[in-house]
């Protein structure tokens, strides 16, 4: 297939035609021109990267860097440039980024993510009590799929979920290219000083969760992480554990109930649940363009000749439609039975808290449709609100009744 | 099979531990892979391999077949 749409006339990033496929050009752009430079939105170029291995490559090459500070580091949002200057460690290359890393991993192991299964249950089922006391349609986004991981992420991080509103709308401003500069700074600015003033009160009265450990281990005693530093690490993790999980959950309910098949085949056989999960992971690729990178040396990649200096962004939406890692990527199938997609990121990147999502996930989805059979959607899915111009894929209200 | 794992680039994201808990685990200290099976019988073969290919930081490989 050729393109049919020429590069140059593409500007980074594209639109979603479908509510769940890929923009279609990259499928134009993985059959003819798979590691292709197009002009980003707000300045400047960077190298689109479509095909599943390469997309592989470059999020595990050191080639490939993902140091924000780099000048030419590729910008989707506005105020981006404002956390790129100081940015969290999701934006830094070994030795540093592990260093950071590897003071909160043992939160997320297995072990520890089974320990917090039961307060997840219980925190969907007084949801879902809530949703079924109330009025008929309902906004699933507001009632459930973003209450689930906000709570869940206050409860680890130690920050109070009475705050959300404050926290909600705040990172909503920050990832939106709806924003200017200056109400990104805003928004970041209030958010920060949240966070200090949150670590103020874990150092008077340190607590039972992740932030009261940074703070008693790593910031005091010996000073490893500065003040700055922390606020960030802080902020990344609010930030990524309730905007990422959110979206999986609305729509990934409104994906299985596009697909009445699929949903009766899980609600016969609960042992698909994971695999169910897996697949909307990769289906809806929600975190399609967060892993940009620069390169760090010249680099061959796909045919294509890289400089030092030049953006390269990994696109996970088109790794993960790649019909060479998964044929006919556009079929919703729960029984696909495969993980090797790269929905969370590859390489020493990959999300931290991806074990906790999926169960976060299997939770919400089984209880939801064990809870309420009859859910259906109370509007058109074609006319719903979606997430065109945000960092991460979504849609921003999912009326549903029952 | 012999397993051998890198605990010095492990990221702890906990790929082998899902794909196959019976061989892979991860330590209470640090969060890092433990191998509990460094020779794990023939019908755990493929699903290692599988975990082998998943990680995303090449931290556990598989030495001799």
């Amino acid at each position: 297939m050729p393109p049919t749409t020429s590069p140059e006339s593409m500007t980074f990033p594209f639109q979603r035609q479908c509510p769940f496929a890929p923009p279609p050009e990259y499928d134009r752009l993985r059959a003819g021109e798979p590691v292709a430079k197009v002009p980003m939105a707000l300045g400047g170029s960077a190298w689109l990267v479509t095909r599943y291995e390469d997309v592989r490559t470059v999020l595990s090459s050191p080639a490939f860097s993902a140091d924000g500070t780099r000048p030419g580091f590729p910008r989707i949002l506005p105020g981006q440039a404002q956390i790129l200057e100081r940015p969290p460690f999701i934006r830094m290359d070994p030795p540093q980024h592990g260093f950071y890393r590897r003071m909160i991993i043992q939160e997320f192991t297995h072990k520890r993510i089974k320990t917090m299964r039961p307060a997840i249950q219980a925190a969907v089922d007084r949801l879902l009590d809530d949703l079924l006391a109330g009025p008929r349609p309902v906004d699933l986004v507001e009632a459930f799929a973003l209450p689930v991981p906000s709570l869940v992420i206050c409860e680890l991080l130690g920050v109070p979920y009475d705050d959300h509103e404050f926290f909600q709308s705040r990172s909503r401003a920050a990832l939106t290219r709806a924003s200017t500069a200056e109400q990104f700074a805003t928004a970041l600015g209030e958010l920060r000083a949240y966070m200090d003033g949150l670590i103020t009160r874990k150092q008077q009265d340190p607590g039972d969760d992740l932030m009261s450990r940074l703070v008693t281990d790593h910031l005091e005693p010996v000073g490893e992480l500065g003040r700055d530093e922390l606020v960030m690490m802080c902020l990344m993790l609010l930030n990524a554990g309730h905007e990422t999980t959110v979206n999986m959950i609305s729509l990934g309910t409104m994906a299985l109930l596009e697909h009445p098949d699929q949903l009766a085949a899980l609600r016969s056989d609960p042992e698909l649940l994971p695999g169910t999960v897996e697949e909307l992971l990769r289906y809806l690729s929600i975190a399609d363009f967060v892993t940009a990178r620069i390169a760090a040396e010249d680099t061959e990649l796909g045919g294509a000749a890289i400089r030092a200096g030049d953006g390269v962004i990994a696109l996970l939406a088109a790794a993960d439609w790649d019909p060479g890692a998964f044929p006919e990527p556009e079929r919703f199938d729960v029984h696909r039975g495969k993980r090797h997609h790269v929905a969370f990121g590859y390489g020493v990147h990959q999300c931290i808290g991806q074990n906790l999502a999926r169960m976060e996930l299997e939770i919400a989805f089984s209880s939801l449709f064990e809870r309420i059979p009859t859910l259906r959607l109370a509007a058109s899915a074609d006319e719903l609100p979606y997430k065109h111009g945000t960092l991460l894929y979504g849609v921003h209200e999912l009326p549903v009744t029952w | 099979m012999r397993i051998t794992a890198d605990t010095s680039v492990c990221i702890s994201a906990g790929m082998c531990v899902l794909t196959v808990p019976e061989v892979f685990d991860q330590s209470d200290d640090d969060g890092l892979v433990t191998v509990l099976l460094p020779d794990p019988p023939k019908d755990l073969h493929g699903a290692v391999a599988q975990a082998v290919r998943l990680c995303p930081s090449r931290a556990i490989a598989i030495s001799r077949e």
